[in-house]
């Protein structure tokens, strides 16, 4: 079989100067790498395509049909290396402690950076149903738990049905963050949902007195005497 | 913008020796009949018939043939190659002296269609190769057609001249001027016959329209609009405007690092003026409307078939990415070919093609090694003959292969200069997979990946086939022909 010449020096140089130049195929959340070959691509299948990507990216004028099935042969060969996710989705709390288990299996620096977002993206959460998505690779679960309390924290602000213990003196780590949003009536425990707050009660009165107010027009007009003489109620 | 200046070339038509090719091989011997038994039934038996070409082992590059393609009378046969040069082959009338001349082609006009440019504001060079002829119909005695590179398209003029003018009044025979004051008395000019000299001279040219590399052109059946399409984009032409075109087709992405596909071949549908198709590089057809809305960028059909799970890879879609659409004469198919096979698709039913033909299935476990040699990017196209009945393309080792759907047989043939004997019939060849190589069987392992047939073309009434073999253009005829 003739070919056509292509030298395939192993530069880790001329690798990692590809992956910089182009790393927007390695976007895990792309469909691509959901769907992962059967058989698991050659070390050497990987080097010759990114030896292919990074020749193709050196034309001054780059074939674009050759660098778009490249990149995405590249990709195919990426997912059957990764290690599959282990993440089942999380639709409902009683599934939160297989988050949870999850979680704590994952590497610390990849969470802390998905742990802001994470906290960001509470605000927005409208019921407890709701879990966060997982945002990076997770490892082999049965790691140890050295870097897991900041998980538990966040999944006790989802909700008291966790499931999962705190210790007390862990929420100390948590002083810095502003949790103000969620001291509103969502996340108290259910017994206090009912207690009124300071601004419910004037509201209430005065739409009372206004329903008064209104059923003494009404009955004014409908007998038919003036009501210009009344002065209004309060509260108009 | 139309109109570049005076053309080149424009070989007699005596001659035999074209600008880029050498002298024809004999392909008539004057009375000797075909030889062997006739084909039975309604098998064609393919003969040589000529040979386009130098003999040369050391090709120029120039000389590689990058597209061929037959006129609608059949009459003309059009070559472009990569040193942007246009051959114009004419096919001899019959010759009652020579019955067994049934038509040869000879070379008709030669010019050159495209320049290598310099494309300063981006500091690249634009080859000057052609990509793709197309023909319009003939509507008076001068031939037009439109040649395109990766950035130009061009509408070239063909005409021919046998007649010329003498006895003006102002000017000399050899052209000198006439001292007005000297002339005392007036003739008339007249026409006196002369060589017949074949003229190319280009009447519009259609540029700045395309970012990407265009890879197909198309005559619409209205005969007054084309297409012409890039990797990104299709644009719409009307044959007498050079300065704008309307874009009908975009795929660019907002963001480029979202490209995950790009347009591979577009053509018009060969009746309904308002329907087009393009192909992509996953294996997808898309059939577009255009009186839907200006813009086509959602289909009217999307034509795909589904993976077999079976033979999934880390090539499936390298070759799934179809490199050549073809409508058939009658309009109701369609005709894709990708690295593999060949496929039919019945332009009602998107789901699946009506039948799959493959080229070189063998080829399916080199697919690693046809990766690392870029040889798995090779785009192949594909034809189909005038009656529907037959369609052809290419492959490597100079084979091309052939299939009839009516009698579901298929052939592989070879364009080889071995072969060449005037009038000889084409003998079946066989590429042996494993095991016993049988005698005249070639293996797989001995092909020769540089010899690609990549261009083919059929007559569009007769059994006459036009094959591209690096810088030699076979003819093929049918001995029953």
């Amino acid at each position: 079989m003739l070919s056509k010449g292509l030298k395939r020096k192993r530069e880790e140089e001329r690798e990692k100067e590809a992956l910089a130049v182009d790393s927007w195929w390695l976007d895990p959340s792309l469909p691509a790498v959901a769907q992962a070959p059967p058989a698991v691509a050659s070390s050497s299948l990987l080097d010759l395509s990114v030896l292919k990507l990074h020749h193709s990216l050196r034309q001054s004028e780059p074939d674009l049909r050759h660098l778009v099935l490249v990149v995405n042969t590249l990709r195919r060969i990426q997912a059957s290396m990764a290690p599959e996710p282990t993440l089942p989705p999380v639709p409902s709390p009683p599934a939160a402690p297989c988050v949870a288990d999850n979680l704590l299996a994952s590497s610390d620096a990849a969470l802390s950076a998905s742990m802001a977002s994470l906290l960001e993206d509470l605000s927005h959460i409208e019921g407890l149903s709701q879990a966060p998505q997982p945002l990076v690779d997770e490892g082999p679960p049965g790691r140890p738990t050295g870097g897991s309390p900041p998980n538990l924290g966040a999944l006790d602000l989802l909700g008291p049905a966790t499931g999962c213990l705190l210790d007390d003196e862990l929420e100390g780590l948590f002083e810095d963050i502003d949790t103000s949003m969620y001291d509103s009536e969502l996340w108290a425990p259910a017994s206090e949902g009912l207690k009124p707050g300071p601004e419910d009660g004037p509201g209430k009165e005065e739409a009372l007195e206004l329903d008064e107010a209104e059923l003494d027009y009404l009955l004014d007009v409908l007998v038919g005497t003036q009501a210009l003489e009344r002065p209004p109620g309060p509260g108009r | 913008m139309a109109g570049e200046g005076p053309a080149r070339g424009g070989a007699g038509r005596g001659s035999r020796a074209g600008a880029a090719r050498g002298p024809d091989a004999p392909g008539v011997s004057a009375g000797a009949g075909g030889g062997g038994c006739p084909a039975g039934g309604n098998d064609l038996q393919w003969c040589f018939s000529q040979v386009k070409g130098a003999i040369d082992e050391d090709v120029a590059e120039a000389d590689i043939i990058s597209t061929v393609e037959f006129n609608y009378s059949g009459d003309l046969l059009a070559t472009g190659d990569k040193g942007g040069r246009v051959v114009i082959f004419q096919r001899e009338q019959e010759n009652k002296g020579r019955p067994h001349s049934r038509g040869e082609y000879n070379v008709y006009s030669t010019f050159q269609s495209h320049e290598p440019e310099f494309d300063y504001l981006k500091s690249l060079e634009i080859e000057e190769k052609i990509n793709k002829i197309r023909w319009l119909p003939q509507q008076n005695a001068a031939h037009f057609l439109l040649s395109t590179n990766d950035k130009t398209i061009k509408l070239w003029k063909i005409s021919e001249r046998d007649k010329r003018a003498e006895g003006y009044n102002l000017k000399d025979e050899d052209g000198r001027l006439r001292d007005p004051f000297r002339i005392t008395a007036l003739r008339v000019p007249i026409l006196k016959p002369m060589d017949l000299m074949v003229e190319a001279s280009p009447r519009r040219i259609f540029a700045n329209a395309h970012t990407y590399h265009i890879n197909s052109i198309s005559v619409n059946s209205d005969h007054e609009t084309y297409l012409s399409a890039d990797d990104l984009r299709i644009n719409l032409w009307h044959l007498e405007i050079t300065d704008r075109s309307f874009n009908i087709v975009d795929i660019k992405p907002v963001n480029m690092e979202e490209l995950t596909e790009v347009i591979t071949a577009a053509e018009f549908h060969p009746h309904q003026c308002n329907v087009f198709v393009y192909s992509s590089s996953k294996g997808t057809i898309r059939l577009c409307d255009m009186r839907s809305s200006a813009l086509c960028d959602r289909h009217a059909k999307f034509f795909e078939e589904p993976e077999d799970p079976s033979s999934r890879s880390f090539f499936s879609e390298i070759i799934s990415s179809i490199s050549d659409v073809k409508f058939s004469h009658s309009g109701r198919y369609m005709m894709t070919r990708d690295y593999l096979s060949v496929k039919v698709w019945d332009l009602n039913m998107e789901s699946r093609p009506v039948e799959t033909h493959q080229v070189h299935e063998y080829l399916r476990s080199k697919l690693c090694s046809l990766y690392e040699n870029d040889c798995i990017f090779d785009k192949f196209e594909c034809c189909w003959s005038g009656s529907d009945s037959a369609i052809m393309t290419g492959s490597y080792n100079n084979f091309f292969r052939m299939f009839d759907r009516n009698t579901r047989r298929d052939v592989t043939l070879e364009a080889s200069r071995e072969n060449s004997k005037p009038r000889a019939s084409l003998k079946p060849r066989k590429v042996c997979t494993g095991g016993k190589r049988k005698k005249d069987e070639i293996s797989v392992d001995s092909l020769d990946f540089n010899k690609k047939i990549l261009h083919t073309a059929w007559h569009p009434a007769e059994n006459i086939i036009a094959v591209a073999a690096t810088n030699n253009l076979y003819i093929f005829q049918d001995k029953l022909n």
